[in-house]
């Protein structure tokens, strides 16, 4: 039976992932197996274990054939007149023209006149059932600590990409997809958890079962043993055969189920388009199409994989009526005993089942190597610079900042900031205007060192930034972003985020500062509410003044305000506005601005369009210069104001 | 049992197959239960009384059989995989034919990324299970009954052993579903935990290293591994336990064969034969024993998704055409609403209330308010994603519960807030609610919609792809080309659901300007967050609380209602509300 893994799995034939392979396979196994290092003496134990268990059960059969003989003696003695000895036995049935009998018992431990000797095969069995006994309790052993290896080894790797987390600079997160981030530290771990959990056992298990089994079966009959193993080349022949059919069906398989999702996807996205615009005959007559394409490939690829067992079946009972045949004659020759036929049918029995079960966990073990490269590949992805090791002694944060002819761009061939040069006072406010796309949130990832300049300086309170610990930098900051993250706990906790060990005090000033705690008490549950996963039992306007209050709490000397509107409804906006607003008094703040009012009353404006700062200036110097802020002006804010006056 | 409901209805059509796979399958098993048999007759009649030749002429007729079960079984795989894959396709097809009969309540009950997985995943679990039953399951129970009636002809009274056996079987294997699958749930939230954590991390990332809280994220993340450490631990080793177990009592039940066997060979009661053919059966017994556990485990999940995929074949959708739709005059796109009302099922308080207006063809009417209003939802009731709770909407003068959906449809061109283009080229889209539109017309439907100058930039212009979504253009010119969509449609009633957000104040200037001459025939209804977009609107409808607050024209609502004034000043400043 095999073991639960982590996630939903289903292996080839219902197949939820499509069947993927490693790219360096050796280099993927090596530091696969270099993870599991630390868990050697373990290992070694599960090993022994293992081996002497099934040591254990296989040998076994062995001695049920010689239970079996000692039966098939007594049936036969009692046959037999007593008192003759075995020669006088052979002579005395030869002598009644059973000359094939006479073989029999010539090659055999027969007794004439004895029947079973129940002692010797009580003992017999007893010691059989032993060896089952321990042999299970082995076992079970053995799966128990490697529970506990599979179990250890996938939790240290989860810390490690946790670990790594936040180690990586803003570029990864910014430069892959966040979903296949987060499938390769959920997705694919899960997939490893599985591999490991029931791979490695079983592995383990069904390569000293066919060793065992192998050394047993040629011990017993070496010609045996090799009309047996003629098997095994045809059996991995017939399932390579079959393999590599269905392989191409299961491929087509996960073709088309790609095509049907993805119209499924775009249909029921666009559930209402395809409503009013008349589309639903035409695209039922799509799926109809689309769905009938995958079943075809389905069909084939369920029927090729299907006739594997039933192969096997009959290759396994070829190899049985030509052992019981062929041993049937040699045990009428005399040649070899019942008992012994007896247990080499079990053996070849027990032979054939690990054989397909590595055939069968190759499949999982390959799409378990795919998803270790996939984490691999994201555990060495580089890394942030470390902080310089001799930091200056930061200064206590005023709000002073100074940006000295800063260069910066994302992609080396594609200029974005150049020489840069800005000086805000403490408690001054930068407006950052522009068109939306227009990279407004570049300033932003510079001066929180979220992205590191190509050249210049910035200083903060007279510090090179460079020369401070991210953390120092990061501290002087506050932020407030459109995009409100919250993470499901309470709404205490969520406020408290701003500060490491903020007393209740705190929280509840804060609260009443960013109008929090109006709302809150409204709430059955108070600060004690828990926000579920995407926080979507509070509204979007609600959320943001959460925000502000975790910033308030943080208290910081500079603020990084996102002043957008959109999604609040008019109440929750004049109270965000307000909050905003106590928020920034006398503190330094760097505005991403849509209000006329912000922006005109700013004491600098930077203004950008297509991720460059291209103006700069107070509103009345950027009206004077009639450049593109001025245009931007004019269409968006006095439009309003000309129907207004 | 919504699996075993599911799998009766759903096999109906393929009840001559199933019934195929069965009889196949009992063959099989019949044939399987009889080499045991042959084996004993090699013992008694071959081996103990030295008749080789009887030896060879069984073993070929073993052979014989071998070859025919496997014959047989590859026959019965053929019509288990058309029969499963077969149901899989229909209810794929089920489930689509009724999404689209839906409504916005049922789209919204369910959500589209739960009705995806309805119908991929879902249906998966379902043609997996169904094809592992017809395989596996099937047999299981043919061999068990089967084994037993054979195991009973060998030997009666060896039979008895199987009464201790099988039980102490499902004792084991029930005890440890009993006590695993609670744990596994217990894995499953441990899991979703930790995957939660993550994604927090990675979506938050700027806020956590903003106020430098990456210890404090460790810290949750450790405990959260620890936990699913913990219960996986757990549930591993309830599980390396069964299978030791089991084997154990398979083969101690084989070791008290040998000795009560041996005793009744001793006792001239039995032929040893039979023992070695009783050895196999126990031991088939016992296999399909364990199949039909392995397949108990498999159930649970199939039926949950069969839960899931008849919950969407079952709904009816709260809005369908009437049996005998009125037919409208020729249409000219005017709506009416008297004193219109709408609360969601259930909902304690009206989304929208008394609303009464008219809009009229060739006029803007811009309807705006803040979020939760119930602007969206305003639009839904013109073209029937809901339908009024109470009063009445009129569209052509008839009240649109009275209208074929596919008549009123043809009258709407819609504009959603996200917009949306599908896979295909430019044209495709473009020609989505008409397809006999010419190449200039699509031409000018694009210069109107401001989109002419970059479809031209593109490589094939109107032979341009467009993946999926439209992701493959910018938010603006998505919004555009969805604009340019429902102008090719030339519908009498145009929808615009706040779709000139992505566009940058001149572009919106030019494309209202354009649009204006283009709707001189229809009526268009705008809703807005921007005031910036509406400030030109013949007709300025204000909601708050679900009512309207205020109607007219920009300057006079800035007189008249101190919402949209409101509105205003948050937006441009005091200066524009003033």
């Amino acid at each position: 039976m095999r073991g639960p893994g982590a996630g939903p799995r289903v292996g080839p034939g219902g197949g939820i992932s499509p069947p993927q392979a490693a790219k360096d396979l050796r280099a993927t196994l090596r530091q696969l197996v270099g993870r599991l290092r630390p868990e050697w003496g373990a290992i070694v134990a599960s090993v022994l274990l293992a081996a002497t268990g099934i040591a254990l059960v296989v040998i076994a059969p062995r001695i049920i054939g010689t239970a079996t003989n000692v039966i098939f003696n007594g049936v036969l003695g009692k046959t037999l007149p007593a008192g003759l000895t075995k020669a006088q036995a052979v002579a005395y049935l030869r002598a009644h023209g059973e000359g094939q009998v006479a073989q029999l018992v010539s090659g055999s431990g027969v007794v004439p006149g004895k029947g079973i000797d129940l002692t010797r095969l009580g003992e017999l069995l007893g010691v059989v059932a032993l060896l089952y006994l321990v042999g299970a309790v082995f076992s079970w052993m053995q799966g128990f600590i490697m529970a506990g290896v599979a179990q250890r080894t996938v939790q240290r790797m989860r810390r490690d990409v946790e670990d790594k987390l936040s180690r990586l600079p803003l570029r990864y997160f910014d430069s892959h997809p966040h979903g296949d981030v987060l499938s390769r530290v959920t997705n694919d771990i899960d997939n490893i958890t599985t591999t490991i959990q029931q791979g490695l056992s079983q592995l383990l298990t069904s390569l000293l079962t066919i060793i065992g089994v192998l050394a047993m079966m040629l011990l017993l009959s070496p010609v045996l043993a090799v009309i047996s193993l003629i098997t095994v080349p045809l059996s991995m022949g017939v399932t390579l055969l079959v393999a590599r059919r269905s392989q191409v069906q299961f491929g087509a398989q996960w073709q088309r189920t790609g095509s049907v999702n993805s119209l499924v996807e775009q249909t029921h996205t666009g559930h209402a388009l395809v409503q009013v615009y008349g589309r639903s005959r035409k695209v039922m007559e799509d799926f109809e199409k689309e769905n009938q394409g995958l079943y075809e490939p389905s069909f084939r690829a369920q029927f090729l994989s299907g006739i594997i067992q039933p192969a096997m079946l009959f290759l396994a009972n070829l190899n049985y009526v030509a052992i019981a045949a062929l041993g049937g004659y040699w045990v009428v020759s005399g040649s070899m005993t019942l008992g012994d036929i007896q247990a080499f049918i079990q053996y070849s029995r027990q032979f054939t089942n690990p054989i397909t079960q590595i055939a069968s966990q190759m499949n999982m073990l390959q799409s378990g190597l795919a998803s270790a490269e996939r984490v691999f590949e994201f555990l060495g992805s580089e890394e942030e610079a470390p902080d310089l090791a001799q930091s200056v002694v930061a200064p206590a944060p005023i709000g002073h900042v100074l940006l000295d002819h800063v260069y910066f761009s994302y992609q080396p061939d594609r200029p974005l900031i150049e020489g840069f040069t800005l000086e805000v006072e403490p408690g001054q406010t930068v407006a950052i205007v522009g068109p939306t796309g227009a990279g407004k949130t570049t300033v932003v990832n510079l001066l929180m060192r979220f992205y590191e300049i190509d050249s210049g300086h910035i200083y903060l309170d007279g510090v090179d930034s460079q020369q401070l610990t991210r953390e120092e930098v990061r501290s002087r900051f506050g932020m407030v972003l459109q995009d409100t993250w919250l993470f499901a706990g309470s709404i205490l906790d969520n406020i408290a985020y701003g500060k490491v060990g903020a007393d209740p005090e705190d929280v509840l000033r804060a609260a009443q500062a960013a109008f929090v705690d109006q709302f809150v008490r409204t709430l059955p549950e108070g600060y004690e509410t828990l926000l579920d996963g995407d926080a979507s039992n509070i509204s979007s306007g609600q959320r943001q003044l959460l925000t502000i209050a975790r910033a308030f709490l943080a208290d910081p000397a500079i603020l990084i305000l996102d002043e957008a509107t959109s999604n609040v409804d008019t109440r929750t906006e004049v109270l965000i506005q307000e909050a905003m607003a106590r928020l920034r008094h006398g503190r330094t703040s760097f505005v991403i601005a849509h209000r006329l009012s912000t922006i005109r009353n700013a004491d600098s404006i930077v203004v950008m369009d297509q991720g460059r700062i291209i103006e700069q200036g107070s509103h009345p110097q950027l009206m004077e210069r009639r450049g593109f802020y001025y245009d931007l002006y004019q269409s968006q804010f006095t439009a309003a104001l000309d129907v207004a006056s | 049992m919504a699996l075993i409901r599911m799998m009766r209805e759903r096999l109906a059509r393929y009840r001559g197959p199933v019934a195929l796979v069965v009889v196949l399958t009992a063959l099989q098993t019949a044939v399987g239960l009889y080499l045991p048999n042959l084996t004993a007759n090699i013992i008694n009649d071959g081996i103990a009384k030295g008749n080789i030749s009887y030896i060879w002429d069984t073993g070929g007729l073993m052979l014989g059989l071998t070859l025919v079960q496997g014959v047989v079984a590859v026959v019965a795989v053929f019509w288990a995989s058309r029969i499963s894959m077969g149901v899989g396709r229909d209810l794929r097809d089920a489930i689509f034919r009724r999404v689209l009969l839906f409504s916005a309540r049922e789209m919204n009950h369910f959500g589209t990324p739960s009705l995806i997985t309805r119908n991929t995943n879902d249906v998966q679990q379902i043609q997996l299970f169904l094809q592992m039953a017809l395989t596996i399951m099937v047999g299981a129970p043919i061999m068990m009954v089967g084994g037993i009636i054979m195991a009973l002809t060998e030997d009666a009274t060896l039979s008895l052993l199987l009464v201790v056996a099988v039980p102490l079987m499902a004792i084991v294997v029930g005890t440890m579903l009993f006590v695993a699958v609670p744990q596994f749930q217990a894995m499953q939230v441990k899991i979703d935990r930790i995957n939660q954590v993550l994604r927090e991390q990675i979506t938050g990332v700027r806020v956590i290293r903003a106020f430098v809280r990456s210890g404090y994220e460790t810290d949750r993340f450790a405990v959260a591994n620890a936990n699913l450490t913990h219960t996986g631990l757990r549930v591993n080793r309830i599980f390396v336990l069964a299978f030791p177990t089991l084997m154990g009592i398979m083969n101690l039940t084989s070791v008290a064969v040998l000795w009560f066997g041996g005793g009744l060979i001793g006792r001239g009661q039995m032929p040893i034969g039979n023992m070695t053919a009783f050895l196999a059966y126990i031991l088939q017994i016992l296999m399909s024993v364990l199949m039909a556990v392995m397949m108990v485990i498999l159930v649970p999940r199939a039926e949950a998704s069969a839960e899931r995929v008849n919950a969407v074949i079952a709904t009816v959708p709260a809005i369908a055409s009437p049996p005998d739709p009125a037919s409208p005059p020729a249409s000219s796109g005017r709506i009416e609403l008297r004193n219109v009302g709408f609360a969601y099922p259930g909902g304690e308080h009206p989304v929208l209330e008394g609303l009464s207006f008219e809009l009229m063809p060739g006029q803007t009417s811009a309807i705006i308010g803040g979020t939760g209003v119930g602007k969206t939802t305003l639009l839904g009731l013109i073209m029937r994603s809901f339908d009024v709770t109470s009063g009445g909407l009129l569209v052509d003068g008839v009240d649109v519960r009275e209208w074929a959906l596919d008549d009123l449809w043809a009258q709407i061109g819609l504009v959603p807030q996200q917009a949306y283009l599908f896979s295909g080229t430019v044209g495709d889209n473009l020609r989505f609610g008409r397809d006999g539109a010419s190449d200039a017309e699509l031409w000018h439907a694009l210069e109107v919609a401001q989109a002419s100058d970059f479809v031209a930039a593109m490589g094939g212009q109107l032979e341009a792809t467009i993946d999926q979504g439209g992701t493959n253009v910018s938010g603006g010119q998505r919004q555009r080309l969805s604009i340019a969509r429902a102008l090719v449609k030339q519908p009498r009633i145009y929808l615009f659901d706040d779709c000139f957000s992505a566009l940058d104040a001149a572009t919106d200037a030019r494309l209202r300007a354009a649009l204006k001459a283009e709707t001189r025939q229809s009526s268009v209804v705008i809703v807005a967050q921007r005031v910036s977009t509406i400030l030109s609107a013949e007709q300025i409808i204000v909601l708050d609380g679900g009512r309207v607050v205020g109607s007219g024209t920009h300057a006079e609502l800035l007189t008249s209602c101190t919402a949209y004034r409101e509105i205003v000043a948050s937006q441009l400043g005091e200066e524009a509300a003033a």
